[in-house]
């Protein structure tokens, strides 16, 4: 007989097989047993300063490695707190395993100090649940969880443990994998549908490849790239789906949607033949759905059969992963030429004309653009929300990093953690956050988080003095009556850093820009704080 | 649009929380339930829920393919008009004198009702039938004072050689 041990051993030793090497937490009584054991083990715990960042960073972490991350929360109130953390990861498709304590099981129900119905309340944004009620099967459990997590379409799924349960004695192995009957998500594509497919793009005159988040969470870069090639497609992009192609790639044309620049837009508008791929027509994506349906042939390949026809109707639908099937596709598909229609688009693609600021003041476009120029090719970037996120996806040239950001939920606060995520997932690449002086407020206590643990990443702050982006619809929409929007009363940004022990630089000229770029490129995390001109606009 | 009653019929894990799954479902997609019924069926491990929802097609299609990505779902599928019959259980309690037992009865016997309770002043009526006849044996009996009456939802099942099971 084998040897009995406690559940919340069983716990460490299920994500040690899930080759989890970091956790981001916050712990309390209820998870108490499973931090104890996290401590006899070699996984790193990060203590993050709020559950909903611990859920940003293992946001971060998992979009980079490509694999689901864990973080933690004790019961009750630590638990709710990660609920926005959940519903960013669901919004996005971004696989992450919460493991959150729960009172006893006797108590449940009864309404005991720190009780909250987490499972029940995670319910309408997560990928799936458990409340384990009985401790041997915890490794079904984690098993499932994490194959749930990382396959089909990710997302987030939670674990919610009694502290009873944590702590009860079992016989425990963990099994090799998950078999779940109502669960099989399809990755290959219908061959006849590859055909229609291949037929329709051979046919069109002005096809426009769009490409969305499904291409990473595929791991599909390099196919879709491809794809492009050799039917000499031109690109549009989805917010989410920023940095599958290179700023500078001759077929890319930038980001499309209500804040996407016109030459996407216009592309959009005039193909005859528009190629989804891993993209879910959200409606800052495509505003006006029934237009393009009715103008153009529309093919869509997605994993998620519920996408395919929700927001846009398909003439083609495609299900299936990206990565199988664009290979499906080039497989046996034909070199083709669109060169007379991507000059049509070049026509219409004008270089920006950056407008002179205020003094004391810099252009947060000519900023980020020129902040581009000097980072590193493989440098992550990870734009918060807001006029700075707008900012951030139209103006820094990509190269081989990532662009990171809360793209479906649009969650305030997600950049300083999920770069503190993305920086650990990859300590070789520089991280930038680029936030606003809004947004920076929301999560600027995981300075500490990143000073604690030695996370190095640099933290750019668009300080116009309000919440940008609510102010300019008040501004267009509400007769420029504006409430609540001003920013009155925030701190000193450079004395902040300084107080958490980090240099700051403030950019408000040329000089000190030069001064900001010089600091960027020393090692450890810094604060650079951008003077903005108050009523700067998104567009 | 074209609104129309559709029913849907999905088998689940017979797990506890499955309902709640389901039910929220509806309500966070702004689907609109009409009725719901659930039970086990002959495979102890699975249940079968059929719900009858109003929508065009567009969003039955929608329901089928959220409902499929429920975890716990195994099988979901919309039955056509046609080749499903389907059945709803009513309890209809009646207030009756004596002298009105023969006429009420009658009334069982021609309705196809079956009366599974009887006291001094009351009789109650069971009916196994389709919705229309249903809200036909509601509308006959009214006359005679409804004390209390408790539905069930519809629940279907294809007609023939068809079904809809899980082999394992």
């Amino acid at each position: 007989m084998a040897e009995k041990i406690k559940v919340c051993k069983a716990m460490v030793e299920c994500l040690q097989a899930e080759g989890i090497k970091v956790v981001f937490g916050y712990p309390g009584a209820a998870i108490c047993p499973f931090y104890d054991e996290l401590y006899n083990s070699n996984i790193k715990s990060v203590l993050v300063r709020h559950e909903a960042n611990g859920g940003h960073a293992a946001n971060g972490y998992a979009r980079i490695t490509g694999k689901p991350a864990v973080c933690i929360a004790t019961s009750g109130p630590g638990a709710t707190n990660l609920l926005t953390a959940i519903a960013t990861a669901y919004a996005d498709s971004v696989p992450i395993v919460c493991i959150t304590g729960q009172v006893n099981s006797e108590q449940i129900g009864s309404d005991a100090f720190q009780e909250a119905d987490i499972t029940g309340s995670a319910a309408p944004f997560i990928k799936h649940t458990y409340l384990v009620k009985d401790g041997l099967q915890i490794g079904r459990i984690f098993k499932e969880a994490f194959y749930l997590a990382g396959s089909g379409r990710p997302g987030p799924v939670l674990i919610d443990v009694p502290m009873d349960v944590q702590n009860q004695m079992i016989e425990f192995s963990y099994p090799k994998s998950a078999e779940i009957r109502s669960y099989k998500p399809t990755s290959r594509g219908n061959a006849l549908q590859v055909k229609r497919v291949i037929k329709e793009i051979k046919e069109a005159r002005k096809p426009l490849l769009c490409v969305g988040g499904g291409v990473f969470l595929s791991n599909a870069q390099k196919e879709v790239r491809d794809l492009a090639r050799r039917f000499d497609l031109p690109v549009v992009t989805t917010m989410m789906g920023i940095s599958v192609f290179e700023s500078d790639d001759e077929r890319f044309f930038g980001m499309l949607g209500m804040h996407g620049c016109k030459t996407a837009n216009r592309a959009v508008s005039e193909c005859d033949v528009l190629l989804l791929v891993g993209a879910r027509v959200g409606d800052r994506a495509i505003s006006n759905p029934s237009f393009v349906e009715k103008n153009t042939r529309i093919i869509h390949i997605d994993i998620d059969p519920a996408e395919i026809g929700k927001n846009i109707k398909a003439d083609i639908p495609l299900v299936g992963d990206v990565k199988t099937v664009v290979l499906q596709i080039l497989k046996d598909a034909p070199e083709m030429s669109h060169a007379g229609w991507i000059g049509e688009i070049k026509e219409f693609d004008k270089q920006p004309k950056f407008k002179k600021p205020e003094k004391g003041r810099v252009n947060p476009k000519e900023f980020i653009s020129r902040l581009s120029d000097v980072m590193g090719e493989n440098t992550h970037v990870v734009a918060d929300v807001g006029q700075n996120q707008i900012w951030t996806a139209t103006y820094y040239k990509i190269k081989k990093g990532r662009f990171l950001t809360s793209g479906g939920m649009g969650t305030m606060g997600y950049a300083v953690p999920a770069a503190i995520g993305a920086k650990l997932a990859d300590k070789k690449s520089e991280v930038l956050a680029v936030c606003g002086d809004g947004s920076f407020q929301m999560s600027f206590m995981e300075l500490a988080t990143a000073v604690q643990h030695g996370v190095d990443i640099k933290v750019i702050v668009m300080k116009n003095n309000y919440l940008g982006m609510v102010r300019e619809v008040q501004d267009k929409a509400y007769g420029g009556r504006l409430i609540a929007v001003s920013l009155e009363g925030s701190p000193d940004f450079i004395r902040l850093a300084e107080a958490y022990g980090i240099k700051g630089v403030r950019v408000s000229d040329e000089e000190s820009m030069d001064n900001a770029f010089e600091l960027i490129k020393q090692s450890g995390p810094c604060v650079i704080e951008c003077a903005v001109d108050d009523f700067e606009s998104t567009l | 649009m074209n609104e129309m009653k559709h029913t849907i019929s999905v088998l689940v894990e017979n797990h506890a929380g499955v309902l709640s799954r389901i039910s929220g479902l509806f309500s966070r997609r702004g689907f609109n339930i009409d009725s719901l019924a659930v039970g086990v069926t002959d495979d102890p491990e699975i249940s079968r829920i059929t719900i009858i929802v109003s929508g065009d097609e567009h969003t039955v299609e929608q329901v089928e393919k959220q409902l499929n990505k429920l975890v716990e779902v195994i099988k979901v599928k919309t039955l056509k008009k046609g080749e499903k019959l389907e059945r709803q259980l009513v309890l209809i309690k009646l207030s009756v004198p004596l002298e009105k037992r023969s006429e009420i009865l009658t009334i069982a016997d021609i309705t196809g009702a079956s009366v599974i309770d009887i006291s001094q002043t009351t009789m109650t009526l069971l009916l196994a039938d389709t919705y229309p006849n249903v809200l036909r044996f509601e509308e006959i009996t009214k006359p005679y004072g409804v004390l209390e009456e408790v539905r069930t939802g519809t629940i279907a099942i294809q007609k023939g050689a068809e079904t809809m099971t899980f082999k394992k």
